[in-house]
């Protein structure tokens, strides 16, 4: 056994059993972040910040909510709404978080993808940050089921129909999903469980992969230069700090951080309480009704792009390039050819492929809005064709790419 | 070298334990997410036929999903008859001839909405469009509406049993099995 002497303090006792002081050392004081980075550095931090704001209103909803068929509908629009005091605040907030929080991750992913901070030695960072991605997706979906307005139900309903693979009608694997012929009590059921349990669960393990990923190979920099962190680390404690390209995470690094949060948090509070209405379907507002279809049935604003790529083809190839789209950015650290790390701007041919894909997921985004008609469904079919296409060329554009 | 075999036959005999109970427990989880007994046995449904009137759409409702009846006037027989394939899809109970659907559009399973003038659905999810005999007439959808499981039993169906008629379907190809 380990020698103990007697505490001279708390922060003593605790430090002899917990080893609290060495914990500091390693995940914050010591923890090196280069200084030559920008304001969208900050997009992690803006990113736990809001998963925690969702963790916390989905309490205080979860204490109301009623998830059964009869009930669901009116423990939200009614129990929640208007009896519980201040329930409008905790919806208002988890509603227009979950909208938010696809944003922060997009502008957060191409970050990553400007800088190439998804090669040497950042591949982990780049595939446990999709895997978070995929389980945000999955934690929005199951939410969205959640009101059992029209929406939930039709959402439901197209979303699950997927799982048939289209000619294979595998019917039986949609019934088993659902519990159910069409989705009912036992789909509300599991999608309440999977919400509130399952799914935040693999999060929060996500999330610490996520974190752990980042240690090794540090966070990258604005010029994707390579540093020695234990070097600059040294230079640092010696006292050079003018001359060192590192600085401390916290609290150094973190007051900047939260700076930015602090921003980006006046902003969200000014949609929670003056423009909630965005991130709240006005067709989710009727009760869900398995008899009668919305006029137009579309997913919420995150997934537009996706949708947008299943819907101006047949159905199987509408979903082979539907799956190939929920996939394809998984691989970028493995199509990107070329070693170098650097922004984008410095990368040739990359460059306009980097401003391709952004404006081509703009505008199928803005065309899986609309309702597929005319003019719309041929931008959107062409969309469809410049984003697979876009990832056929990858390759070979970054293959030749000079080394810089 | 006798520790380490040894300590290998632990190691597989709890591999073989733990294997057994992991494919155990994924069989009882599988069958928890099952559809309830209670939630199969619900699933028939009984129309009467002599009350429906010709070229207008009536939404039944059988195990959660809208079933379309469409009575067929004399003339869209006419027209059926002209293509065996939309004949095929008619149910014929006493004199008059049905068209029986489930009202789910065969891409996504969005509702049709039926035009008694054009005499044709459209989904407005996607663009698909169906003939009076709900067969497909405009992709996306890869197939026309399917047919529910039926019995003629007199002048009454009944949904999700599954009678000589509706064998028949399946066999031919008119039908997909809901």
């Amino acid at each position: 056994m380990a020698h103990f002497t007697k505490a001279t303090s708390l922060h003593d006792w605790l430090n002899q059993r917990l080893a609290i002081d060495t914990l500091r050392r390693v995940l914050a004081t010591e923890y090196w972040i280069p200084k030559n980075i920008n304001f969208l550095w900050a997009m992690g931090m803006v990113l736990a910040i809001t998963f925690g704001l969702l963790l916390v209103s989905g309490i205080f909803l979860l204490m109301y909510y009623q998830p059964n068929v009869d009930l669901a509908f009116d423990s939200v629009n009614y129990t929640i709404m208007q009896e519980v005091g201040y329930g409008w605040l905790w919806r208002h907030i988890h509603g227009v978080a979950a909208s938010v929080v696809f944003l922060i991750i997009y502008i957060h992913m191409f970050t990553g993808i400007y800088y190439g901070s998804y090669k040497k030695g950042r591949e982990m960072i780049w595939i446990s940050g999709m895997l978070l991605f995929v389980a945000f997706s999955a934690e929005a979906f199951s939410g969205y089921m959640l009101p059992w307005g029209q929406m939930s139900y039709w959402a439901g309903m197209v979303i699950t129909n997927l799982f048939a693979g289209g000619s294979l009608h595998a019917d039986g694997l949609v019934e088993w999903i659902r519990g159910d012929y069409v989705p009912a009590q036992a789909f509300l059921n599991r999608f309440f469980m999977l919400h509130v349990l399952l799914i935040p669960l693999a999060i929060l393990g996500l999330i610490g992969l996520h974190f752990g990923a980042l240690r090794i190979p540090h966070v990258n920099n604005q010029d994707g230069e390579e540093i020695d962190f234990d070097a600059e680390a040294k230079k640092y404690l010696a006292g050079d700090k003018a001359h060192s390209k590192v600085i401390r995470f916290a609290n150094d690094f973190m007051s900047k951080d939260m700076m930015v949060v602090g921003i980006y948090l006046i902003f969200f509070f000014y949609l929670v309480f003056y423009h909630y209405d965005f991130a709240m379907d006005p067709v989710n507002f009727d009760p869900a009704d398995g008899l009668k279809t919305p006029a137009h049935i579309y997913p919420e604003w995150y997934f537009l792009w996706s949708y947008e790529i299943l819907r101006p083809f047949s159905t199987d190839v509408g979903l082979i390039a539907f799956a190939f789209a929920q996939v394809i950015f998984f691989l970028l650290p493995f199509l990107d050819k070329s070693p170098n790390a650097v922004p984008a701007s410095r990368r040739g041919l990359f460059k306009y492929w980097f401003w391709a894909m952004l404006i081509d997921m703009i505008i199928l985004t803005a065309m899986g809005k609309v309702p597929p008609e005319g003019v719309f469904s041929t931008i959107g079919l062409y969309a469809a064709l410049t984003f697979i296409g876009l990832w056929i060329i990858l390759p070979f554009i970054t293959k030749f790419e000079k080394k810089v | 070298m006798k520790n380490s075999s040894r300590r290998g036959f632990m190691g597989k005999a709890f591999g073989a334990v733990a294997g057994v109970g992991a494919v155990a427990s994924l069989y009882a989880m599988k069958k928890t997410w099952d559809p309830l007994p209670s939630v199969k046995a619900a699933g028939f449904t009984t129309l009467d036929m002599s009350a429906y009137k010709e070229n207008e759409l009536v939404t039944e409702k059988w195990r959660g999903k809208p079933i379309f009846v469409l009575k067929q006037t004399a003339e869209m027989v006419k027209k059926a008859q002209a293509n065996p394939k939309d004949m095929d899809r008619l149910i014929k109970v006493g004199d008059a001839h049905f068209m029986v659907c489930v009202g789910l559009c065969t891409h996504l399973g969005c509702i049709p909405g039926y035009n008694p003038d054009e005499q044709s659905f459209l989904c407005a999810c996607h663009g698909g469009m169906y003939d009076f005999t709900a067969e497909v007439t405009k992709a996306p959808p890869p197939r026309g509406l399917d047919i529910p499981p039926f019995k003629i039993d007199g002048m009454k169906l009944v949904l999700g049993e599954e009678g000589p008629e509706y064998k028949k379907m399946l066999e031919s190809g008119t039908t997909l099995k809901v």
